[in-house]
């Protein structure tokens, strides 16, 4: 069963847990600017909203790759970038949409959201479950039973 | 280990920055944070200079846990002496920049000296340099914020920074960070501005690493979130209410101070409390709180993010305030609401958005407000002083328009600035200022909660909830519940609050979680992170070390046994309502004790064998 990221910013706090979870994974160390998932403080709105990779089915990352660096890890279905292959031409950068593959000026290689082989630590850092790791094919069954909710008669509760 | 070993030491009259190792040894003696630095200087300079002179020094410090995934493991502190007390000043921010500063690589950073014209401290890892802050000069805290992103094209960038009003010389000026957390009391700001230091802006991206037991720490710091997460005051309480939901508490309790502490209950709190901040509005249909926030690692999140309703007179035409900022905590909801009368919500929130956007502490401005309007009520204020405002207990114009004259340091926001006791004493009613060492106090009244009051008469750094919160025990319960209304041993309570939060103050994490954490789950984090075994023992000893040097500090600059008192209005006017009705506060059956218990003369001073025991 393929499993994917499920982000709800409405419950993010801005705590930054997930980005010492993520960055100490990779590297070893608590260290926000190298962390894969970042959040987004909108101060003006009052809200804060976690993003990272997506793990595309046709990812533009793994296409733009010259050198085949990225590439489909077939339990979980992220893709991967290996380090030692990774030239760190930067293309991926470019041809992602969202913006979620950025160079590390340390290794000199890209860096990308791997989903920590299958057992993601930003989704068991955070604290209220903002991000959780969840069926693909259920992503949307939370809003799709919140939406069905809106339709029951009111005088039943 | 923890620490990052590495001090930045910047001298502003010279402009020479240089590079030391952390004394190792005194961090082992005094934790990291409030104790260290306060060792530092202690150390460096001559606690009776004036705190405004070049000869003080102000130090910014993180502790060994902040920037690690320890929950609420992001604080950091500013450590000078105060030109509001004169006594030794710690202030704790939380927000993301004491994280950010960990993350280039600085346990500490020493300011010293005066810069010849104004600058501001840019960091980015190890390179740091001093560069010209002549077009920040004059903005707000906010704008210079903005303007420092602007300029430096980064939008990661961490900034702490001081408002007009410390450049104005208001004696209770704070130092704002990320633009709603501040190093907030005893005037901080005001240190930094008189140093022509506008702003620090930090970028680290080096990472926080060289966990002593990395196994050990995870295990620590996951018990230790799990226990925030279940405990009903940081697991329910502290994220829907914030801290507000002590408001209608307080009140009931009988020990909100109102009015200029003239009584004990205020008869609006309900209408400023916690729960009405989730109400709707009529004017725009929205709820004062758009949600809770939580600062760099903190699993509690008690952080208020609100709105002013648009249509309110303080904000009707002013765009700029109509988006979300940082909401009301208890102490500014008490201090701008409650000690001046004033029961409107969107008020308050608007002159606590002013104060942080030029960088006051919201408990000082309040309370020296409250006796601004007490003088203006007896007539000792006239409109000849203000300029035509009546400034009366309740007018929420009133509030606004002192809120707004003091933080830009115009007119009689300039009297205003000086604080209570200087204020009071200017009018020759010094018995109106409602302070301890010249501080103001915050939102508990020691007749309804008699072990604050030994708190507050002891504090060392003037009138503080934050230096032996007994209010937990006291009202809350928590470790144990004791009674509010008797003063038999509080004496013990006071100085176990006093000592364990010292080190819970130099460890980089938020005294908020003493509500569910005791030093038992505390010590295992700091133990896992730092060389060396720290065990609940020994922390509690690093704590009365801190107190007692903290307290040195404040006798060799002058204070006296005789400064550990209360107002007289506290000590001599009784509650009119409330449990307490008919209770002053009877210091004068605590403070002996108090006394003894510390191992200080019958005069207030640490006798040679307390000294020697604790290694001062």
């Amino acid at each position: 069963m393929l499993r994917s990221l499920q982000i709800e910013p409405e419950k993010c706090t801005g705590c930054l847990q997930c980005e010492m979870a993520c960055s100490y994974q990779a590297e070893g160390v608590f260290n926000p600017s190298k962390s894969r998932i970042k959040i987004f403080a909108f101060h003006h709105e009052g809200r804060f909203v976690p993003y990272t990779c997506t793990q595309c089915t046709e990812a533009w990352c793994m296409h733009a790759c010259p050198v085949e660096a990225i590439v489909i890890n077939q339990v979980t279905g992220a893709k991967e970038v290996v380090e030692d292959i990774c030239v760190g031409c930067k293309v991926c950068t470019i041809a992602c949409p969202f913006g979620t593959v950025n160079y590390n000026q340390d290794t000199a290689v890209v860096q990308k959201c791997d989903l920590c082989g299958g057992d993601p630590e930003c989704a068991k850092a955070c604290p209220t479950q903002a991000i959780t790791y969840v069926a693909s094919e259920q992503g949307g069954i939370n809003r799709m039973r919140a939406h069905a909710a809106e339709n029951l008669p009111q005088d039943n509760a | 280990m923890a620490w990052t070993r590495n001090v930045l030491r910047v001298n502003l009259t010279s402009g020479s920055i240089t590079h030391e190792s952390l004394n190792m040894q005194w961090a082992n003696d005094y934790l990291g944070q409030r104790g260290l630095a306060t060792k530092y200087l202690s150390e460096e300079i001559d606690p009776k200079c004036d705190a405004l002179s070049p000869e003080n020094k102000m130090i910014m410090t993180t502790g060994p846990l902040t920037g690690t995934m320890a929950s609420t493991a992001g604080r950091y502190s500013v450590v000078t002496k105060s030109p509001l007390t004169g006594a030794i000043a710690c202030s704790n921010s939380g927000g993301y920049i004491g994280n950010e500063m960990k993350n280039a690589g600085w346990d500490m950073v020493i300011f010293e000296g005066k810069s010849p014209h104004p600058v501001y401290l840019y960091i980015e890892n190890d390179k740091a340099e001093l560069l010209s802050a002549e077009k920040l000069w004059g903005k707000s805290a906010w704008a210079t914020d903005e303007l420092l992103h602007s300029i430096h094209q980064d939008p990661l960038l961490r900034v702490a920074v001081v408002g007009r009003a410390a450049e104005k010389g208001c004696l209770f000026s704070a130092i704002v960070n990320d633009l709603h957390r501040a190093a907030g009391r005893s005037g901080v700001g005001t240190v930094m501005a008189s140093k022509n230091l506008k702003a620090v802006a930090i970028r680290g991206t080096l990472g926080v690493g060289s966990i002593s037991d990395p196994a050990k720490f995870f295990k620590a710091t996951e018990d230790g979130k799990k226990i925030l997460a279940e405990n009903a005051v940081t697991g329910e309480g502290l994220p829907a209410l914030g801290t507000q939901v002590l408001m209608n508490i307080i009140n009931e309790v009988g020990a909100l101070p109102t009015r200029n502490h003239q009584e004990v209950q205020f008869e609006g709190a309900s209408e400023i409390s916690g729960e009405a901040m989730l109400e709707i509005r009529k004017g725009d249909g929205k709820a004062n709180l758009t949600t809770n926030g939580a600062c760099f690692g903190c699993t509690i999140a008690c952080q208020r993010i609100s709105t002013v309703d648009k249509n309110h007179f303080s904000v009707k035409d002013k765009p700029e305030y109509h988006g979300n900022s940082g909401g009301l905590e208890f102490e500014n909801a008490w201090s701008l609401g409650t000690d001046c009368g004033i029961d409107d919500l969107d008020a308050i929130t608007f002159a606590n958005f002013l104060c942080n956007e030029d960088a006051v502490d919201p408990i000082s401005l309040g309370a020296t407000i409250a006796a601004a309007m007490e003088l203006f009520e007896e007539g000792v204020i006239t409109v000849e002083d203000t300029g035509g405002m009546e400034l009366r207990f309740g007018s929420a114009e009133a509030l606004i328009w002192a809120t707004e004259v003091t933080v830009k340091g115009e007119g009689f926001g300039l009297e205003l600035g000086k604080g209570s006791k200087r204020l009071c004493e200017k009018y020759a009613r010094p018995e109106i200022s409602m302070t301890v060492k010249g501080q103001e106090f915050p939102a508990y009244d020691p007749r309804g909660i008699q072990g604050m009051g030994l708190a507050y008469a002891t504090s060392n750094r003037g009138a503080c909830h934050l230096r032996g919160y007994t209010v937990a025990s006291e009202i809350m319960g928590i470790p144990e519940k004791t009674d509010p209304l008797v003063t038999d041993g509080k004496p013990a309570l006071v100085k176990a609050f006093q000592d364990a939060t010292a080190v819970v103050d130099s460890a980089g994490i938020c005294v908020f979680t003493t509500f569910a954490w005791s030093l038992e789950d505390i010590a295992p984090q700091i133990d896992a992170a730092c060389e060396g075994d720290w065990n609940a023992e020994r922390c509690l000893e690093v704590g009365e070390r801190i107190w007692n040097m903290e307290r040195d500090f404040n006798l060799a600059a002058g204070l006296t046994g005789k400064d550990d008192t209360l107002p007289k209005r506290l000590l001599k006017d009784v509650a009119k309502s409330g449990p307490a009705t008919g209770k002053a506060n009877d210091l004068h059956k605590m403070l002996p004790e108090y006394y003894e218990l510390r191992g200080w003369s019958p005069e207030g001073v640490p006798t040679d064998a307390t000294r020697s025991r604790l290694g001062l």
